[in-house]
């Protein structure tokens, strides 16, 4: 059987969490692999549930929030952008490729956003292969 | 159990629901699959599948389960928690537990409907309940909240949008503070001589309402004051208003006028746009409430020189008080509405247009004041050198609609362009241009009143105006000005020479508006207007429960949207106020005080100014009334002291952990 990624999807409640209702609701057609996980706001994402995921055996993470300006708690996607550039360079150190990780905004009415951004980090990490965290044993430190 | 980091409870029963959705998700998702495997995990009791999870039948069969087996904690595999969470909770809370113990797959919207149907779509389906019933060990009963609601609206603003929005809630008998900064209420309303479609007088139709203002006994006046320190949260507002000192005892004056009469010092007239003039001690306008003078402090002599006093000799009331100072006065109110309208645009940047250089060059509300029978000119367009004009040109979209300044559309310029061009053929007689880019015409009895205009010979070119400059070459006198635009229906330059011109600019948000953002805790949006909370469904709420906008500082709009949008906000006040209570979201964050190492970072990220520190106990607290739940405090703390309810770390490790093993 061929390598099917395993992804997980952390959404914000207002924005990207509906974006990807409006997906389905349109019928839009993405890869299975991303399964999504709702907050209520990408600035709520802690950099350890991304950790976490690589750790049971996540081959990606996609982190979607409302376009900059648009965040339903006025700031907190800023807030998102900052801890993701800085998440990032940790998880290339621990040897987590870099398309295995990826920031994307998707608004409440950007349903192709959200399909796009699925189906392109899927067929990224289809490309890299399954992450083998035997490789580097992720320790988030506060959760483990 | 501690929402925080606290174990599961021990006898923990789940009850897993799998709905079919009709063929919407069981012709994509194998259901019963579904059901089976959920069976096979260990902590579940209980997995059903049925056709339509949402119709009374499957609701019985969670409430039945709940009842009789003693399922206490529930997953639903149905459609996107953003449509029937509610509809399941209250299951729950009918069947006697807490609604919080539940949590919802989303295997419509983002499973069924998303993709092929086969065993790929149905593992993915067999994940996201995975990850539910994972989590769903970690959900404890949350308290639901409600806060009394103090009996009282501050309104902030006292144009159109803070009258109505006053006078709806008094008129409930409820009691109002109207807070108006300038001396009187009235607003930008009070300064228009006619209002569009159907020219009734602005002052006929304005005065009434703000006479009823004065009278109205529920309603506490404050003008000449200003909004300085909002704290609390919704039901139990504490406001600072400062009483800027009007040197005058607001008890003892009768509205005489003979302090104005007398007063020997005279400047421009800021309610005249800066084309009249006024006292130093004035009231802005004849009408003006309440008709209490006020001495400018900046422009009398007595204060700039020691002398003078004429106006306190005069005034038999004996109400001339220079010791008078600044009041700082609190109010406890349970909602605030904001109407602090807007700014115009000041076009002196636009320098090809010649503002502020050429003499017969106007902006709108100048040109408003130059028709007002009460204006400087008594209502007579007068050119500089005093002649009246015979032509004048109008310009749309100065500063709205152009990337270099504003982006938006003004929404109200057409209209009170073409209300322009009656005016000046009413009054004159003479020749008008309309220089328009699109024709926006889009209120009740507004299209009408376009082709009404069209039907008096007014000129209307589609273009953008290139300049105006003074030197139009078949002038006698050489003081008309030349008009330079491209005529996009024509596909050609045109020069036009007129008399006058007047340059509709857009409507700006206030110059303070961040100011007053910060005070009240207000989001803007990209274009600086106050935000909504909803574009569509909530335009009249905000973030910050309990504050509602209205009127231009949510966005550029005309009177009847603006008096439509005040009654609005007023009956969601009431609505507060008559039941006396508000519930308060239940999500919101938890701070374990054990945990917290008074670091302070949470303090300073909350966008709600809902984390404070307790000196005495040496921690951060959340007041649950102002949190919103966007754990962006949780994320942050470095010693993992935060946790966000139904949201919290524990929860949503479970569920990654579901989703993936």
């Amino acid at each position: 059987m061929s390598f099917e990624p395993k992804i997980v999807a952390f959404l914000c409640n207002w924005c990207s969490y509906a974006g990807a209702d409006l997906a389905g609701v349109s019928r839009y057609k993405c890869a299975p692999n991303v399964m999504s996980i709702r907050l209520m706001c990408s600035g709520g994402l802690e950099p350890s549930f991304v950790l976490k995921a690589f750790k049971e055996g996540a081959d990606g993470v996609l982190v979607c929030g409302c376009n900059l300006g648009d965040c339903h708690y006025t700031d907190g996607n800023y807030k998102t952008l900052m801890r993701m550039t800085l998440l990032k360079k940790l998880t290339e150190q621990l040897g987590i490729e870099e398309p295995r990780v990826r920031l994307q905004w998707v608004c409440a009415s950007c349903a192709e956003d959200f399909t796009n951004a699925v189906n392109r980090i899927t067929e990224d990490v289809r490309a890299l292969g399954p992450y083998k965290k035997e490789k580097v044993e992720v320790e988030s430190g506060k959760n483990t | 159990m501690s929402i925080l980091k606290g174990k599961p409870d021990d006898d923990i029963k789940i009850g897993v629901y799998v709905c079919h959705c009709g063929h919407n998700i069981a012709s994509t998702v194998d259901v019963e699959e579904v059901a089976r495997r959920a069976k096979e995990l260990g902590e579940v009791s209980v997995a059903r599948d049925y056709v339509y999870m949402c119709s009374s039948k499957g609701q019985n069969l969670i409430r039945q389960d709940i009842m009789q087996l003693g399922i206490n904690r529930v997953v639903v595999a149905a459609c996107s928690p953003r449509l029937y969470e509610q509809t399941f909770q209250n299951v729950l809370r009918e069947s006697g537990l807490n609604p919080y113990l539940l949590q919802v797959a989303n295997i419509r919207e983002q499973c069924a409907w998303l993709h092929e149907p086969g065993p790929l779509a149905t593992e993915k389906a067999n994940r996201l309940v995975k990850g539910a019933i994972k989590r769903v060990i970690h959900h404890s009963p949350i308290e639901e909240q409600s806060v009394p609601v103090f009996p009282a609206t501050l309104v902030i603003g006292g144009g159109i949008a803070g009258i109505q929005a006053a006078l709806e809630i008094a008129n409930s008998q409820q009691i109002v503070y109207l807070v108006e900064r300038e001396p009187s209420i009235g607003g930008h309303m009070a300064q228009f001589d006619k209002t569009f479609p159907t020219l009734d007088c602005s002052a006929c139709i304005l005065t009434p309402k703000m006479n009823e203002v004065a009278r109205n006994p529920y309603i506490r006046l404050m003008t000449y004051s200003e909004v300085v320190e909002v704290s609390g949260y919704v039901g139990n507002f504490n406001v600072k208003v400062r009483r800027k000192a009007r040197y005058i005892d607001e008890d003892k004056c009768v509205g005489c006028g003979i302090c104005v009469e007398k007063c020997p010092w005279s400047t421009e007239s800021e309610f005249d746009a800066d084309l009249g003039v006024r006292k130093a001690v004035y009231t802005p306008f004849p009408q003006a409430i309440p008709n209490i003078p006020v001495i400018d402090k900046e422009r009398c002599v007595y204060f700039l020189k020691g002398k003078c006093r004429a106006c306190e000799k005069f005034c038999e009331a004996k109400a001339i008080n220079f010791q008078q100072e600044d009041l700082f006065i609190e109010l406890h109110v349970g909602a605030i509405i904001v109407a602090t309208g807007y700014d115009v645009f000041d076009p002196t940047p636009i320098s090809q247009y010649g503002y502020g250089r050429l003499p017969n060059v106007f902006t709108s509300l100048e040109f408003e004041r130059l028709c007002s029978p009460s204006g400087p000119t008594g209502g007579q367009l007068k050119l500089a050198d005093g002649r009246e004009p015979k032509s004048l040109a109008v310009i749309h979209c100065v500063g709205s609609r152009d990337q270099n300044y504003n982006a938006y559309c003004s929404r109200v310029c057409c209209m009170h362009s073409l209300k322009y061009s009656h005016l000046f053929k009413e009054k004159t007689g003479g020749e008008v241009y309309q220089i328009y880019i699109d024709m926006r015409c889009t209120g009740k009895g507004y299209e009408e009143f376009y082709e009404r205009v069209q039907g008096e010979h007014v000129r209307f070119i589609r273009g953008k105006l290139a300049t105006i400059t003074a030197d139009s070459p078949d002038s006698e006198t050489g003081e008309k000005l030349s008009l330079s635009c491209e005529d996009t229906l024509l596909g050609g330059l045109v020069n036009i020479p007129v008399d006058m011109a007047v340059l509709c600019v857009a409507l700006e948000p206030r110059h303070d508006a961040e100011q007053v953002a910060q005070i009240l805790r207000l989001g803007r949006s990209r274009d600086g207007f106050f935000m909504e909370r909803h574009p569509k469904l909530d335009p009249v709420a905000t973030m910050s429960e309990g504050i509602f906008i209205v009127g231009c500082c949510q966005g550029p709009k005309d009177i009847p949207d603006t008096v439509a949008q005040a009654s609005a906000a007023a009956a969601r006040a009431l609505a507060m106020i008559v039941r006396g209570k508000m519930e308060t979201g239940a999500i919101t964050a938890a701070i374990d005080e054990t945990l917290c190492s008074a670091c302070k970072v949470c303090n300073a990220l909350c966008p709600y100014g809902a984390i404070f520190f307790d000196e005495v106990s040496n921690v951060s607290r959340v007041n649950r009334i102002l949190c919103k739940g966007c754990n962006v405090c949780g994320a942050a703390c470095p010693s993992g002291a935060i946790s966000t309810r139904n949201f919290s770390e524990s929860q949503i490790l479970a569920e990654i952990e579901g989703v993936l093993v």
